[in-house]
Formats: C-alpha cells, sequence, structure tokens
C-alpha cells in the first residue's frame, strides 16, 4: 500500500532543473552549425588591406585559401621575403599555384568543380608582382574566379 | 514481503555541466564572421597559337589607370589622388549628354526600366600597375573603381524602384548591369621601378 511521506513539510520544491542540458545541447548545436573551424593557420604575417566595396564569400566549401606575405616569426627559415602559402607549405614558385589548384579542384565533387573560388588573402604590403604571378597561374589553371579578401573600412 | 528495489536514477545535473563545457568550447573554436572581400573575375588565358588580334579603341572611350612602383596613381595622363579617382570614374561611366571627351554611348532598349537608355557600350577603364606596386594600393584603386560603378547602380535603382542594387531580384539587376555595364580590364603589370 502506498504511503505518503511527509519530508520536508512546507518547504519550497527546488526547480527541476533536468532541462537544462537540453537547452544548452540546443545552443550547441546552433552554434555547431552557424559557425565554422578557424581556418587553416596562417604561417605568413598578414594584415589585410581595407575597401569598402566588399562582397561575402558565402559557401565556405568551395573556397580555396592563398596566403601571401612575408614568413612569420615562426618561420623564420623561410626568409623575410614575401611568400605563397597553400594549405600549411610554404611554396617556393608561384608555378605551383597551376598545380595545386588542379589537385584541389579533382578533390571536389564534379557538380562543384566550376564554382570554385579562389580567395587571395595577401598583406598590405606585398608587392604586386607576386600577386601577378600567383594571377597569372591561376588563369592559366583556369580558376578564374576570385576574391580579394579585405577588411571592412570604418567610415565611407 | 518482497521489496521492490528502485532503480536508482542517475544523476543529470553534471551534464549541464558538460554541455556548457561543450558550448564554450565551439564558441571559441569557431569564428562566426565569413571573410568578406572584393571579388573579380580573371579573364581566360589567351591561346598562345591563336594570333593576337589589336583592338582600336577610340581614345575617348578609354580611362587609363596607372600606378608606379612610388604608388603614386595616373589618370589618362595627369597625376591623381586615389580620393578623386570614384568621381572621375563616375565623371567617364555616366553616360550624360554627347560630350567628345566622354565615351560613345550607345540606344539600348531595356524593357524592365521601361524606355530606351544611352549606355556606354564601348568604354573601358584600362588599369595597370607596376611589379612594385603595394598591394594596399592596388586594392584601393580597385575598390574605388568597383565603387564607382555600385554607386551608379545603386542610384539607378533607387530612381527607378526605390531600393537599393543589391535588394532588387535577379531580373531588375540585370537590367541595370546593362545600363552600367562593368568593364574593367586589367592590363599584365610592366616592371619600370626595376622592383621586382
Amino acid at each position: 500500500m502506498a504511503t505518503f511521506r511527509k519530508s520536508g513539510g512546507r518547504k519550497l520544491k527546488a526547480i527541476s532543473t533536468a532541462s537544462l542540458p537540453d537547452i544548452v545541447f540546443m545552443l550547441l548545436f546552433f552554434f555547431m552549425s552557424t559557425t565554422h573551424m578557424k581556418d587553416k593557420t596562417s604561417m605568413v604575417q598578414i594584415s589585410l588591406p581595407e575597401a569598402s566595396q566588399l562582397v561575402k564569400l558565402e559557401k565556405k566549401n568551395l573556397v580555396r585559401h592563398i596566403f601571401i606575405g612575408e614568413p612569420n616569426k615562426e618561420n623564420r627559415q623561410y626568409g623575410t621575403d614575401s611568400r605563397i602559402q597553400l594549405n600549411d607549405d610554404i611554396i617556393d614558385k608561384p608555378e605551383e599555384v597551376t598545380t595545386w589548384i588542379a589537385t584541389e579542384r579533382a578533390s571536389m565533387p564534379e557538380s562543384d568543380q566550376g564554382k570554385m573560388v579562389v580567395s587571395l588573402k595577401a598583406d598590405n604590403k606585398t608587392k604586386m608582382g607576386i600577386i601577378s604571378d600567383v594571377k597569372q597561374a591561376l588563369r592559366r589553371a583556369n580558376a578564374l574566379k576570385i576574391n580579394y579578401t579585405a577588411k571592412k573600412r570604418a567610415n565611407q | 514481503m518482497k521489496k521492490e528495489r528502485e532503480v536508482q536514477e542517475i544523476n543529470a545535473s553534471s551534464m549541464a555541466d558538460i554541455s556548457f563545457l561543450l558550448l564554450v568550447f565551439f564558441l571559441v573554436t569557431t569564428t562566426m564572421a565569413t571573410d568578406e572581400g572584393l571579388s573579380r573575375v580573371l579573364p581566360p588565358m589567351k591561346d598562345p597559337n591563336q594570333e593576337q588580334q589589336k583592338v582600336d579603341i577610340k581614345p575617348r572611350n578609354i580611362m587609363e589607370v596607372l600606378v608606379n612602383s612610388n604608388d603614386k596613381l595616373m589618370v589618362n595622363g595627369e597625376e591623381m589622388d586615389v580620393l578623386q579617382l570614384k568621381n572621375e570614374a563616375k565623371r567617364f561611366i555616366s553616360t550624360n549628354g554627347n560630350d567628345e571627351t566622354l565615351p560613345e554611348v550607345e540606344p539600348v532598349e531595356i524593357p524592365e526600366l521601361g524606355g530606351t537608355f544611352p549606355v556606354a557600350t564601348a568604354h573601358v577603364i584600362s588599369l595597370q600597375n607596376d611589379r612594385g606596386t603595394s598591394y594596399e594600393k592596388y586594392i584601393a584603386v580597385q575598390n574605388e573603381l568597383v565603387a564607382a560603378y555600385d554607386e551608379l547602380r545603386d542610384a539607378k535603382a533607387m530612381e527607378k524602384f526605390r531600393k537599393p542594387y543589391s535588394e532588387l531580384d535577379e531580373d531588375k539587376q540585370k537590367a541595370i548591369k546593362t545600363l552600367y555595364p562593368q568593364r574593367l580590364s586589367e592590363a599584365e603589370p610592366k616592371s619600370y621601378g626595376g622592383a621586382k
């Protein structure tokens, strides 16, 4: 037979926190789906130029990054001249970009291959010579959609 | 008397802590902001076997923008500050009047805008930089030129549809694009200053 327990008397019941994990998990999934992991770490120093007419790069999986700038402190073995970084390698010749694009393109699903966008992240002080070389290499690889990554200019 | 054993409930209060920890981890390691930048399309590589044709463009249709290795700007033979470039480009692209110094216009029918409009179909903004030009200046120049087009398109969109260009649907954007076609051409850089 059921018995009534008379414990606690008139004490206020504690608010149940059983749903708290659910709420937090919901938040967690929201953040997991709306954000993305940090990009490849840059081995070169980059302070981006400023511009006002910016376009957002929407589809992350279509974007490939090329970093151009002076090697940072941890990568001084590559010298102090402006260098090109693809994935996690610093390359010697701008011509290597062409083959890199070809391999990157091959790793994409066929329907997306034509939509590839190359994002150029170059340092303010880089000379245009090296960037032109990269652009020529991209043209040779037929990767024509590019995006010069820039910061939003504050005023104007 | 058989006593029914109660299965003890697992204490779930630490679950919240665990998930909070996960949440904080993801907040720290991920970034919300997507990359932004100036989007451009490179011209396809010319076929080396094909003979290059020289295209004659009338001088009035060309706006020549040169940037040298000292980041100095020259537009149509005159030195200019980058701040003036946008207005100069807007003056060049806008199709007002029959000024002999501005590009030729051609009447083009654009049904979405309701009528025929003069369009500078043959104008070209030619951009040439030195190998020693800094990337910063190059982006600044590109930005001003793109801004000139964007502002003209925006103004037209406001006038016709009372909405900024970016909020129009695709057909209307296309119509305004036909009115102000973006014709930016980049020459391959030369090295004048000796800088590599």
